[in-house]
């Protein structure tokens, strides 16, 4: 396997973009990325995006996208994870190069939510249809019930929750790009209206519009791209019991333990080496059982590691640095790029206000649905 | 819901039809052709008891489109005697009540309808024992 | 002789006042609970329907049985309130119980006495020997129509009752049905709410086939009011059926068990079938019981029972109706009521 290295990035801004198109925001965030890499061609195209189908009723967009970027002929797909649509077609991208495929890959991620009367619906799709999406639960609701399992296993407070949207809020407003570039206070968040008890509605993650991708060439290339390449060291791909009802710990996201066993493993580096991590706050109950499957904190210290700042800016282990999914947004396929984006900036340090001093090793994890697929990426800045 | 899919859940909603894998004893509901816990594909056929104890619970809010009459709901995870663990929604009670450890009894009632033509689609609610 | 061997009853847990309805319409709470002799009824959840109902219902007729449900050769559900208009409720009810595909299953209609009809049907058939067990069932969500009398009445609920001719909780012993073309009380198709005729629905329709049908099956029987410790009239409000009793010779006493309408309202075709449930969750060996119902169009089943020395024994493996009544979970604004009652219009 050939050394593999990001070279090229590009994103839209995350929200509520009511003039763009699906095709807009993918030709848009891929024409940045060609163009911070100078690059004119393309290989292959991967394309993470959950439902393009019941969004904008549009299937086949691996073609059609890559037809609207100019580049009709290019080897392009698809590909489905959830929420981890991203991250997956990272990981595609990553084997194309790795395996001597392919010299020039792109790894995208889209999404246009707010065309769909229904996101609600759309998105329980993710969960367990007979078992789960059939009885109206919805998956504010399947985080919801996580969040109750860890409170009582662990003693987890709703303020524990709120914290951790504080601190990606405060992350956050130092992000152009993100959809809430504002800060919220501890009152607002646990006085915001209740979703699916004991989420409240600032405990959630927004519908969001976005595209993001970003150019992998072998290592040994990058220069013909960029001065600051971005090694990708590792990737760990693991799934886990789609219903909650099948799950031995409700509380505990084995799928997110097992990808980043897998993903340490292959880059030979413990929890310990990691600097800096975006980890899928899809609600903020995720990001606490996230970053304790992830081993970065102890089991069970999870709950006050946003409260104390261990894993703000300046803290032990920053987490989210972006704002997470909470303040940038989630563009549900975009989001496992633009984790990528944000290590990528910070470990060439070009983060700015968000700069995490002295970052070198960085860990992505995208998450699908309620924890059933899981994808961890791990980067080093060269 | 298209006919045919829901027709198919009949024997597991209706009846809670489940299996009891040969080779490890797991019970999976519904039924599955391959067990999860071992990888075994011989199983005898288990009917649940209609009742068992809440697991962990939720109330929800925010609805999708077809249950947005009912909120707030209960949704809970259940776990019959026999192990087998479902989900489902609790009714006839205060929500504020629903906590891990209280016992179920499990009542047939309508789930979902699509609109005023659709079909009509059945399962198992939960509702505190004894109540 | 065949008869009861399995009897269940579900009532819904909500409930709404009279006096709650009686506000929202501006109306007298107190004159009108004197004169309904009624002050509250169920209400039947979102979740509920004549389906659920009689599942419950059977489910606990099953219980009280004893037998495989493999062994039930027929299934009829009466009701006013069938949750299709094409489409059979008792097909839901025989796969959820466990019973069939060997079995017949068919739908009846007759206003408030589709669940005696069943229940006659089902006896019918099981005395000619065709099967060996079957069920009646009679369960209703009926509605009553906004700021109109019967909305003060119109609940929901029901009862189940397996017939077959060994381990009887109660023998039949007669049966006896009056019946006249009488435009008291209908709906048309595509209508939501029944109309009916006011005070017409009294003596020439209710209190016409009552009496004729309990004067009949006494007179067949050779029996008098005296005879019986219980008796079963429907209830469409609490004044009726008293007034029923009273003319034909009955006593308080003898109707007060199964006079339910006070608290439950007017469960339609689960009206004196659920009465007649209330009855044998007490009724001793030897007891006889007169059931008399009545569906607008207009009818009356009668039927005259005797209760077992196997009654005691089997009725505690389930809920009794008094049970069901008296531990409601919780009563309704008239907002909930009519959102549950689904008389807040909705796009489609």
């Amino acid at each position: 396997m050939r050394d593999v290295a990001i070279v090229g990035v590009g994103m839209t801004r995350f929200g509520e973009l009511w003039e763009a198109s699906l095709r807009d925001l993918f030709v848009q965030a891929a024409s940045e990325a060609l163009h911070s890499a100078r690059a004119d061609h393309l290989d292959a195209v991967f394309i993470g995006n959950m439902s393009a189908g019941q969004f904008v009723g549009q299937e086949h967009i691996g073609p059609l996208l890559v037809d609207h970027l100019g580049m009709a002929g290019v080897a392009a797909g698809r590909v489905e994870s959830a929420c981890a649509s991203g991250g997956l077609a990272l990981r595609t991208a990553f084997v194309e190069v790795a395996s001597g495929m392919s010299d020039l890959v792109m790894a995208a991620g889209v999404e246009k939510m707010t065309d769909a009367a229904d996101a609600t619906e759309v998105l329980a799709t993710a969960s367990d249809q007979e078992l789960e999406a059939y009885h109206g639960i919805t998956f504010p609701g399947l985080y919801a019930m996580i969040a109750r399992a860890h409170m009582e296993r662990h003693g987890t407070t709703e303020e524990d929750l709120s914290w951790v949207s504080v601190k990606n809020h405060r992350h956050g407003a130092l992000n152009p790009k993100a959809q809430f570039p504002a800060e919220v206070t501890l009152e607002d968040v646990m006085r915001s209206s209740m979703v699916a008890d004991p989420l409240r509605l600032l405990h959630c993650s927004p519908v969001s519009d976005g595209a993001a991708a970003v150019l992998l060439c072998p290592l040994d290339q990058a220069k013909q791209y960029t001065d600051r390449p971005v090694r990708i060291r590792a990737s760990g791909l693991a799934t886990g019991s789609m219903a909650l009802a099948d799950r031995k710990d409700i509380s505990f996201l084995d799928s997110v333990q097992l990808s980043a066993q897998r993903a340490y493993t292959m880059a030979g580096l413990t929890p310990a080496d990691i600097h800096l991590a975006e980890v899928h706050d899809c609600f903020a109950i995720a990001e606490i059982c996230c970053i304790e499957a992830l081993g970065l904190v102890e089991l069970g210290k999870g709950r006050a590691a946003a409260r104390t700042g261990e894993t703000a800016l300046g803290g032990r282990i920053p987490v989210n640095t972006s704002g997470g999914l909470k303040s940038k947004g989630h563009p549900v396929g975009a989001t496992g790029i633009a984790q990528a984006i944000e290590l990528c900036e910070q470990l060439r340090g070009e983060a700015g206000a968000r700069q995490v001093k002295g970052a070198r090793i960085g860990l992505a994890q995208n998450m699908g649905g309620s924890g059933a697929s899981s994808v961890v990426h791990i980067f080093e800045g060269v | 819901m298209p006919s045919p899919r829901y027709w198919r859940e009949v024997p597991n909603r209706f009846r809670l039809e489940a299996t009891r894998c040969s080779a490890c004893g797991k019970v999976n509901f519904p039924a599955r052709a391959i067990c999860p816990a071992c990888r075994g594909t011989a199983s005898e056929k288990v009917t649940l008891t209609r009742e068992g104890m809440v697991v962990t619970s939720t109330v929800l809010y925010v609805a999708p489109n077809e249950f947005a009459m009912e909120t707030p709901y209960a949704v809970a995870i259940v776990e019959t005697p026999e192990g087998a663990r479902l989900m489902a929604q609790l009714v006839d009670c205060d929500p504020a009540d629903v906590k891990p450890g209280l016992p179920v009894a499990l009542e047939f009632r309508l789930i979902r309808q699509e609109g005023h033509g659709g079909i009509l689609c059945y399962g198992h609610k939960a509702v505190p024992a004894g109540v | 002789m065949a008869g009861i061997v399995g009897y269940g009853a579900y009532i819904p847990r909500q409930r709404i006042r009279a006096e709650e309805i009686a506000r929202q319409w501006g109306r007298d709470a107190a004159s009108i609970e004197k004169g309904l002799l009624l002050r509250e009824k169920s209400v039947p959840g979102l979740d509920e329907d004549t389906i659920t109902i009689s599942v419950a219902a059977g489910r606990s007729a099953l219980e009280r049985a004893g037998i495989d449900p493999q062994r039930v050769g027929a299934l009829y559900i009466g009701s006013e309130s069938h949750p299709y208009a094409v489409k059979p409720s008792g097909t839901i009810v025989v796969e959820a119980l466990g019973i069939g595909p060997h079995v017949h299953v068919a739908d009846f209609e007759f206003a408030c006495k589709a669940g005696t009809e069943a229940m006659f049907v089902a006896l019918g058939l099981v005395e000619s020997g065709r099967v060996e067990y079957a069920m009646g069932i009679g369960a209703d969500t009926s509605q009553g129509a906004p700021n109109d009398a019967l909305e003060f009445s119109a609940s929901a609920g029901g009862a189940a009752y397996l017939f077959g001719r060994d381990a009887l909780l109660a023998d039949v012993l007669e049966t006896f049905s009056y019946t006249t073309d009488t435009p008291d009380f209908w709906r048309r198709e595509g209508q939501f709410y029944p109309r009916h005729g006011g005070r017409f629905t009294g003596e020439p329709a209710y209190f016409k086939h009552v009496l004729a049908a309990s004067r009949g099956i006494l007179d067949k029987s050779g029996l008098k009011p005296k005879d019986f410790k219980y008796a079963v009239f429907h209830m469409p409000n609490g004044k009726f059926p008293l007034n029923a009793g009273k003319t034909l010779g009955f006593t308080k006493q003898q109707m007060e068990t199964g006079w339910l309408v006070p608290t439950m309202g007017n469960t339609y075709s689960g009206s004196s079938p659920t009465g007649l449930a209330a009855v044998l969750d007490v009724a001793a060996p030897d007891d006889l019981i007169l059931v008399t119902s009545f569906g607008s169009g207009a009818a009356s089943d009668s039927f005259v029972l005797k209760a077992t020395a196997l009654l005691p024994e089997r009725r505690g493996r389930a809920r009794t109706v008094r049970s069901m009544l008296d531990h409601p979970t919780r009563y309704l604004t008239y907002g909930q009521y009519a959102s549950y009652r689904e008389k807040i219009i909705l796009n489609d």
